[in-house]
């Protein structure tokens, strides 16, 4: 036990990994076997999570259950893990949602054993993300989770679809997949050149050290002031991390990646990965680059709006459920970053606590209500083979319990105030608002046609006459589905009751890191 | 137990029961109403608890019963909610209880509680009716079981929820929550028929056009939260923070905060209470059961949408001075007395029998938005509760008259519009009790004097409007009101009176007692509901009963309102178009015909058509907001921002990448690298090549190259090495 605490971070990050060798050495025919040990094997970091959330004092400024080896000396980085308040969210986040993905793989039939080892791979490198307080090993980790997830789509994406590209027709999936990997890479090789300058100009990758030197290293490198260098730093970190969330314009990927991914693939990526670069923003542009941070605040603020207004817009024209429900994540994801350009105007204001609180409730609340509609999605897709919203149309006397949860998820993810969705984005608004007025005025249009989308979901799907093509063909949502997508309602309906369970630590993280800096 | 615990517990059955349906019960239709109507009747029973616990504390304005906690922390403090009883709350809390509970009970026989199951009824679609054999063996068809029978309850009992929590929340952020829940609920029981298209459609409409006005609203809590730190009444209500609303400029036009906040509330209201000109969606609202009309129009979410405005009355009135409103006021006054005469004048024109009463809900609605606008609180609550009574009696009688008409038609097999009031007429000897009350709802409506609800409050706006001096709006709702009372005996006359049009209409009989009993209970509220607000210098009546209304609901305000002093005028008013409107709405439809137009149109002629096609409202938007948001939407947003621009620019970096991969390969890397190495290569194998022929693999060979060779060498030596 007394192990188990001190290297809790550590076995929470590592023991995927030991789950996912045992699930490739197990024998190729042994399907059934690989599944329910990736699937229990996943089980253990979700319940060292939940250790940790108990164990954790939000109360304690600073980051807690810290570890710290020897990784790479000469150049003064180590592996340095540690969570505070916002990490420990999001780590809860993934390790809850992990096994529900695993879980909903169940229906993957192709190389189980290599299928599951990329996941909790992906699981791995997502965990080490939000665990390093080591520039070079949150790099590391950065792209350790982009290899799964590009051979999840590549490889197990969905079967048909073509996209045409320079009068040649290529595989949906190969497209996305490359797109993503391609994509993120750019905004990598930007990351991975600042987090350099930064090495040599600070002298060390630490977080915490840097955290607190960096507002005041001076001097120059090769003939450029440090502001300079700062600057440049600012937004080689802000383009990696934009892609990553994404923000408008730099989003186009995201359609792509998740309407091709398989429906768990999808979960994660909407679930998770997405959360990546938010908390990219959170934990290393604003307390690394405050100044330069405030001072394009307004830029970013525009970029939300319109991600808020464009991804609701894009999703409200799509024809393709999976995809409107990809859209929807552009829209939601766009209140995330207006809460962070809102707090990095107004650092160290009650307007930024507000908005800051706002933005990572509304990371773990997107996660929750973008995964389970994702999922439902795939349930759907199953049972017809078909993901064009024209093609359903009045199944719900066929799939009653079904349509209800949907509408149920729908409602989550549209903000219904009751559920999770709408607290957080009352504080972003509630944030934003005198920060940016103007935009946060503006993002209402996208609030709006969040409702038209979401509506026009449950339209095509579940209501108006029945296409008799459907009849007898259907089956409900069966054991396994219902077990999946149970604690994610749950956990909506919870946070929208009492905000408070996950507002207590967030807030109390939000006021402590920021106060520093 | 505290009485401000028991307000806590008001919203929870209904709640409860919602969730006690859908995941225990929903197979048992006997269990679900028993847990729906129970809930309603818990929710009843505490609700006039705390009421009558109420009228006992005395000075209930300066000290409500409430208790707070903690929701969630922002930063060093928290966010409260809690619960809030004052006058404003009791009054609403009576009417809301009431009418709650009877709407419940009406939905079982409604529903057609206890009849067989239909023939080739499925979930989604109206029940289309029964065959059954009787002992004879004679076969009838008779009216269907809902096959959805305990979702229907399910759903009005969050609803219901939705409504409670409204009413008694002591923050604007819940009264939010219990406002969108009502949303959703609104939205899923319009849409109850789901399979039918213009049920579906008319759910969608309504969700969005309310939803322009939510996003509105949510930016103007916001705002309110920001300048005051917090959503409570105690707090947003105090003085300090009035002060500071009145006292902060914005960047609008120079108004105040005040102003601003209370404009972004009062168009949240438009949306809910379904003011010009965001009306369209009501009407259509007509899709879902009749039960649910009278829960949207009467009971619940209309009356959400005023009882916001009167809550937040003194935020819309801050800077009031002298009498002076300010420019919310104004901004109300003109969309509440526009909307009530705009609306009445469509209601004119409508055959079908719920959209009749859908419009003059829209047109009641906009009497209370006027009726804030000239600072008149008290009246506006008055004819909040009093039409809260009167219309879900008519909601309720007239889905008993559909559903009488309804039966004639399963019985005649006719093909007509159950709704249709030009297929009724007659109906008094079939359906006594809903006639009698339906009259009595409808006189309320119309304001018939002395005896009815309607009269008083409606009298009561009038007389704050005369002494406030708002010619306009006096005018204009005296208009509104003339057309009230005709459309409504055109109504009366066309359904009841005179003699059955149809076959249908011959064959229609009384409803059962579930649906009769609460049609009679509320029937005695819309007269009396009005008693206790009569004020006491009315001549002759006046002073019997103590000015209740006023005295009390008035406390809710930091400054007591005055009460108006009496005047005939405003009565004269008030008289002449209440009976003038009934008499002659009786005289134009007294004997319509078979199969005779509306004795109107001739007369009218094209504004007989405009008004039957709501000036085209539903068009205008269609082109002006629908089809651009879809062409928007697809084509501008995804097919050409996302994929032509975003997307192009993407593919044209891949393709530059591409090529300069492409120009470094076969200019560089082929020729320049490849060609080094080649070149390396090449050089070896030629050299190797062409020394080929020393490697012949003979040993003579070799031996006389070696000695070649060596005597070469020793040649060399010799000879250039001796040189001295």
């Amino acid at each position: 036990m007394e192990f188990i605490m001190n290297h809790l971070l550590t076995l929470i990050l590592f023991s995927p990994v030991a789950v996912a060798i045992v699930v490739i050495l197990l024998p190729r025919e042994e399907v059934k076997l690989q599944r329910w040990v990736a699937f229990l094997g996943s089980l253990i970091p979700l319940a060292l999570s939940i250790i940790l959330w108990f164990a954790f004092n939000p109360n304690q400024p600073g980051f807690q259950f810290q570890e710290r080896y020897v990784w790479y000396e000469p150049i003064n980085s180590s592996f340095h893990v540690g969570v505070d308040g916002i990490s420990l969210t999001m780590v809860l986040l993934t390790t809850l949602l992990t096994p529900l993905a695993i879980l909903a793989s169940y229906s993957i039939k192709d190389r189980v054993n290599t299928y599951m080892f990329f996941f909790l791979m992906l699981e791995m490198g997502m965990l080490g993300v939000f665990l390093s307080l080591d520039l070079l090993i949150f790099f590391v980790f950065w792209e350790l989770g982009l290899v799964p997830m590009y051979f999840l789509i590549n490889q197990w994406g969905s079967e048909t679809g073509e996209r045409e590209i320079w009068g040649r027709k290529i595989k949906a999936r190969t497209y996305a997949s490359f797109k993503f990997m391609i994509y993120t890479m750019a905004g990598s090789l930007g990351l991975l050149l600042a987090i350099q300058l930064i090495g040599v100009i600070a002298g060390t990758f630490d977080m915490l050290i840097l955290f607190e030197r960096m507002g005041s290293v001076e001097g120059t490198l090769m003939g450029f002031p440090v502001s300079t260098v700062k600057t440049v730093a600012f937004w080689a970190f802000v383009v990696a991390f934009a892609i990553k969330v994404p923000v408008w314009p730099f989003h186009t990927w995201l359609p792509d990646a998740h309407t091709e991914a398989p429906t768990a693939g999808s979960m994660i990526l909407a679930g998770v990965l997405l959360k990546l670069g938010a908390y990219g923003f959170l934990r290393l542009v604003l307390p690394l680059y405050p100044a330069e941070a405030k001072y394009y605040a307004g830029a970013l603020a525009f970029l939300a709006t319109m991600a808020i207004i464009f991804g609701a817009l894009a999703s409200y024209g799509q024809r393709d459920f999976k995809r409107l429900v990809a859209y929807s994540s552009v829209n939601h994801m766009g209140f995330v970053i207006l809460g962070v350009a809102a707090a990095a105007f107004a650092i160290n204001s009650d307007n930024a606590t507000i908005a800051l609180e706002g933005a990572v409730l509304q990371m773990f609340n997107h996660g929750l209500s973008a995964a389970g509609m994702f999922f439902l999605v795939g349930v759907i897709y199953e049972r017809t083979h078909t993901r064009d919203l024209n093609e359903y149309g009045g199944l719900f006397p066929l799939i009653p319990v079904y349509g209800g949860i949907l509408i149920f998820v729908s409602m989550a993810s549209l903000g219904l105030p009751g559920l999770g969705g709408f607290i957080s984005e009352f504080l972003v608004v509630r944030g934003a608002w005198p920060v940016f007025t103007f935009f946060t005025i503006v993002s209402m249009i996208g609030l709006f046609f969040t409702g038209a989308y979401i509506l026009k979901g449950i339209k095509q799907v579940l209501h108006g006459p029945l296409n008799e093509r459907w009849k007898g063909q259907l089956s409900e949502i069966n054991l396994r589905e219902a077990f999946i997508i149970t604690p994610l309602m749950v956990l909506m309906l919870v946070i929208g009751v009492w905000p408070a369970v996950l507002l207590n630590v967030i807030n109390r993280a939000v006021m402590m890191f920021y106060s520093l800096y | 137990m505290e009485a401000s615990t028991l307000v806590w517990l008001i919203p929870a059955p209904p709640l409860l029961a919602f969730f006690l349906i859908v995941l225990l019960t929903n197979r048992s239709k006997l269990l679900s109403h028993i847990l729906g109507v129970g809930a309603a009747l818990l929710s009843f029973i505490g609700s006039f608890v705390v009421i009558v616990l109420a009228l006992q504390s005395g000075h209930l304005g300066e000290h409500p019963f409430t208790s707070v906690l903690n929701w969630f922390p922002t930063g060093d403090t928290w966010f409260q909610i809690g619960v809030w009883v004052d006058p404003l709350t009791v009054a609403t809390l009576f009417f809301v209880a009431i009418t709650v509970l009877m709407i419940f009970l009406y939905s079982v026989g409604y529903h057609n509680y206890g009849a067989p199951k239909g023939d080739h009824d499925s979930p989604g679609l109206q029940p289309h009716g029964a065959t059954v054999e009787d002992e004879h063996g004679h076969k009838h068809r008779v009216p269907s079981i809902e096959p959805m029978y305990s979702r229907f309850f399910a759903f009005i009992s969050l609803f219901a929820f939705g409504m409670y929590v409204l009413v008694v929340s002591n923050n604007l952020l819940t009264l939010f929550v219990g406002w969108e829940i009502m949303g959703l609920c609104s939205y899923l029981l319009i849409g109850f028929w789901y399979a039918k298209p213009s049920a579906r459609a008319a759910a969608i409409k309504a969700f969005l056009t309310t939803r322009v006005g939510d996003v509105v609203m949510l930016l103007g809590l916001a705002y309110l939260y920001y300048l005051a730190g917090s959503l409570s009444y105690n707090v947003i209500f105090s003085e300090e923070t009035l002060d500071l609303l009145i006292s902060t400029p914005t960047p609008f036009l120079g108004v105040s905060a005040a102003v601003v906040i209370g404009l972004f509330l009062f168009i949240g209201t438009v949306g809910k209470a379904a003011q010009w000109p965001l009306h369209v969606w009501l009407p259509d609202a007509m899709e879902g059961p009749t039960p649910v009309s009278a829960m949207i129009h009467a009971a619940t979410m209309v009356s959400a949408g005023v009882y916001l405005v009167i809550r937040v009355f003194p935020i819309i009135s801050a800077g009031m001075h002298h009498g002076e409103p300010t420019l919310t006021m104004n901004v109300m006054a003109f969309i509440g007395a526009f909307t009530g005469l705009f609306a009445a004048t469509i209601a004119v024109a409508q055959n079908d029998i719920k959209r009749v009463l859908a419009y003059s809900t829209i047109s009641q609605l906009g009497f209370m938005i006027a009726a804030i606008g000239i600072g008149a609180y008290v009246a506006a609550a008055f004819h909040l509760m009093t039409h809260a009574f009167f219309k879900a009696l008519l909601f309720l009688g007239s889905g008993s008259v559909i559903h009488g008409v309804e039966h004639g038609v399963l019985h005649t097999g006719e093909d007509i519009d159950p709704q249709d009031m030009f297929n009724m007429g007659g109906l008094r000897k079939k359906m006594p009790i809903t006639f009698w009350t339906f009259l009595i709802g409808g006189l309320a409506l119309s304001g018939f004097p002395f005896i009815t609800a309607g009269f008083w409050s409606k009298d009561e706006i009038f007389a704050d409007a005369f002494a406030h001096s708002s010619w306009a709006v006096l005018i204009v709702l005296a208009f509104a009101a003339l057309l009230t009372a005709f459309y409504t005996m055109r109504q009366i006359t066309l359904t009841f009176l005179g003699e059955p049009r149809t076959e249908s209409a011959e064959h229609a009989h009384e409803s059962k007692w579930t649906m009769t009993f609460p049609l009679i209970f509320l029937a005695v509220f819309a007269i009396i509901a009005g008693w206790p607000g009569i004020p006491l210098d009315f001549p002759v009546i006046g002073g019997f009963i103590p000015n209740f209304i006023h005295e009390f609901v008035g406390e809710t305000l930091r400054e007591h309102p005055e009460a108006v002093t009496f005047n005939f005028l405003p009565l004269l008013i008030s008289l002449a178009v209440s009976l003038g409107g009934l008499a002659l709405g009786w005289w134009v439809y007294k004997d319509v015909k078979v199969g005779e137009p509306d004795p109107l149109e001739k007369p009218l002629g094209p504004i007989y058509k405009v008004l039957q096609n709501k000036y085209y409202f539903d068009e205008l938007y269609g082109f002006l907001f629908v089809r651009p948001s879809y062409w928007v939407s697809k084509q501008f947003t995804y097919l050409w921002l996302d994929r032509k621009i975003i997307d192009g620019v993407l593919h044209a970096i891949a393709r530059v990448a591409f090529s300069i991969g492409g120009l470094l390969r076969n200019y560089i890397d082929k020729p320049i690298v490849n060609g080094f190495g080649d070149f390396v290569g090449e050089s070896v194998k030629w050299i190797g090549r062409s020394s080929r022929f020393i490697q012949t693999g003979r040993v003579q060979q070799y031996m006389v190259m070696a000695l070649v060779i060596a005597f070469g060498t020793l040649f060399y030596y010799l000879f250039f090495l001796s040189q001295p």
